[in-house]
């Protein structure tokens, strides 16, 4: 096997034996069949020397920069890493050296360079309050630079709840009238990657996917990869026998917690989030929050953040017995009253009654 | 409405509504029932009556003599179901979680997998109750629509939670989502259709034994 990213890595000192295991390991981590590690390796190794790399432009809207720190900080010096140099990240605020009009600059040639071929990356919501003035790029707020970037995009990735599905900007009352990536943009594929911040391996595995097949992988009814969304941190949480068994941490410093116990009851919300965590982990798989024993936020789904307590138990609810009191005594009073009506058609039937004496019916 | 949102509004609102319902009609027709009240017999009492009456409240969960082959399906399934009913109820884990929040008490449950079987065999019960009801031309003419519409409040919570924890047809979510929305429909229900038997049945009961104790019949 030969290519310009094969000279890259062994320059790097990765073998071509790494790259391969690499590979397999992220087909079989999106359910792939073992061909597929080879198909890409072969696609990305073959992929066309440094000038015609395919061309990724990643924008940035009403985000916390979370997500890009997320993935810079677990990639850095490992393989994943890598495949950044396999595309070309052409515009990211963060990690590009251009500044100002040599950003814009960059930008714009890029999109004038591969234009409908380029993948569009964007973190954070798209506020449409003021006329989008809550956030501007260059001049320009972010719905019209959306709209103007994805217009020539070959896909779009929305990396994070924020670009997904609106995130924390969209929470209640959503002051800035934040929306997701797919409310504005409707005639491009999208796919959804949200996590606050998403998983760096869920992106890479994407991003290799697209290489490998030109297509987006298979996508839920949120529009996330079914790869990485397929499950419920709660059915592959290592803690799950102990839900089984019924065994529970009460609070974060108890005899439950420090055996590892299910954090169920400490408001985890594992059993209703779709992610990866469980198995990908975070921080090269060193560990993931509930390992660290904390419970699951449920990151990944919609509108996490106004989803109830973080730490109330899912089947703990509001307070419904609040208005106990006054339901009892409402009920009570109306049985009461139906109990006088009830009384007076008993008399009224009592003296409407008519005795029939002997004398009647020999009528 | 995405399911997050209608899982936190029937965990929320949805069930604040239903438990208000609930309680305000539990209490309604409690009162209603029993300030109607009864005329005073004044003869003289031909047996301890009252004695009766607690008989006759044990004595009626008992089947009499010979009507269990008699009529096999409607003992042996209702036994089933309701003791069924009880114990996923009562003794599965989130359910004790939910009311331990509710009221603080507590007290152990039983493994998921027990509760698993308790409410597949449940469900079985139902529907040969169901079916026996459709088949025998007796209880077919003597079922109204209360019935068929009680049986079917009953068995979508059980149905619906069961199918939530295998995680069947939909997602767990959206099957918790309906579960506890399909809880919520039988808690408005319950107070004002035959279900309210779960409160009045020892009572009238005892008033039946006791009647009969009185006129000398001490069942």
């Amino acid at each position: 096997m030969h290519g310009p990213l094969i000279e890259t890595l062994a320059r790097q000192g990765v073998t071509r034996r790494t790259f391969m295991k690499y590979c397999a390991t992220l087909a079989s981590m999106m359910a792939l069949p073992p061909s597929a590690g080879r198909a890409m390796a072969e696609a990305m190794a073959s992929a066309p020397a440094a000038s015609k790399r395919p061309s990724v432009i990643w924008l940035p809207f009403q985000e916390c920069t979370g997500c890009t720190e997320s993935i810079t900080r677990s990639h850095s010096p490992t393989l994943e890493g890598l495949i950044f140099d396999v595309i070309s990240l052409d515009y990211q605020e963060t990690l590009m050296a251009a500044a100002g009009h040599q950003a814009e600059e960059a930008l714009h040639a890029a999109m004038a360079a591969n234009d409908g071929k380029y993948l569009l990356i964007v973190d954070g919501s798209i506020p449409l309050g003021l006329d989008g003035a809550y956030s501007c790029i260059a001049g320009k707020s972010n719905l019209d630079t959306l709209k103007e970037v994805a217009k020539g995009a070959a896909a779009i990735v929305a990396m994070g709840s924020c670009a997904a599905y609106g995130g924390l900007p969209h929470a209640n009352p959503n002051p800035t009238g934040a929306v997701s990536v797919s409310d504005i943009i409707k005639d491009k594929p999208i796919i959804n990657i949200p996590g606050c911040p998403p998983i760096p391996t869920v992106i890479t595995g994407v991003l290799a996917h697209f290489l490998t097949f030109g297509s987006l992988p298979e996508l839920d009814q949120h529009g996330r990869p079914k790869a990485f969304y397929g499950e419920t941190i709660h059915d592959r949480c290592y803690r799950r026998p102990f839900y089984d068994q019924g065994k529970f941490a009460k609070t974060f410093d108890d005899e439950g917690a420090r055996n590892g116990w299910c954090l169920f009851e400490l408001g985890c919300k594992g059993p209703v989030t779709y992610n990866a965590c469980a198995t990908v982990k975070w921080n090269g798989g060193t560990s993931w929050p509930v390992e660290s024993g904390h419970g699951c936020l449920g990151c990944s789904e919609p509108d996490f953040w106004d989803g109830g307590g973080f730490y109330k138990a899912l089947s703990m609810p509001a307070d419904p017995l609040k208005l106990a009191g006054k339901a009892a005594a409402v009920g009570a009073a109306a049985g009461v009253a139906v109990s006088f009506v009830n009384r007076g058609k008993k008399s009224a039937a009592k003296s409407a009654h008519e005795t029939t004496t002997l004398a009647d019916l020999e009528k | 409405m995405n399911e997050i949102q209608l899982l936190t509004w029937v965990r929320g609102p949805g069930l604040d509504i239903a438990v208000g319902i609930f309680l305000l009609g539990v209490f309604w027709r409690l009162f209603e029932i029993y300030s109607l009240g009864r005329k005073k017999d004044l003869s003289a009492s031909r047996s301890a009556a009252g004695a009766s009456g607690w008989h006759t409240i044990f004595r009626r969960s008992l089947p009499p003599e010979g009507m269990v082959k008699k009529s096999p399906v409607s003992y042996i399934g209702g036994y089933t179901f309701h003791i069924g009913l009880a114990i996923v109820v009562f003794l599965f884990a989130p359910h004790i979680l939910l009311i331990h929040s509710l009221t603080g008490l507590s007290w152990p449950g039983l493994p998921s997998q027990f509760i698993d079987l308790a409410a597949v065999v449940t469900m079985a019960a139902m529907v040969v109750v169901l079916v026996d009801r459709i088949n025998k031309p007796v209880k077919r003419y003597l079922s109204t629509f209360g019935d068929w519409f009680t049986w079917a409040v009953t068995f979508l919570p059980v149905l619906t939670g069961w199918m939530a924890v295998q995680h069947l047809l939909l997602p767990y979510t959206t099957m918790l989502a309906l579960h506890i929305l399909s809880v919520e429909v039988l808690l408005v229900v319950l107070p004002f259709s035959k279900l309210f038997h779960a409160f009045t049945l020892f009572g009238s009961r005892w008033f039946n034994g006791q009647v009969n104790g009185h006129k000398g019949v001490a069942v």
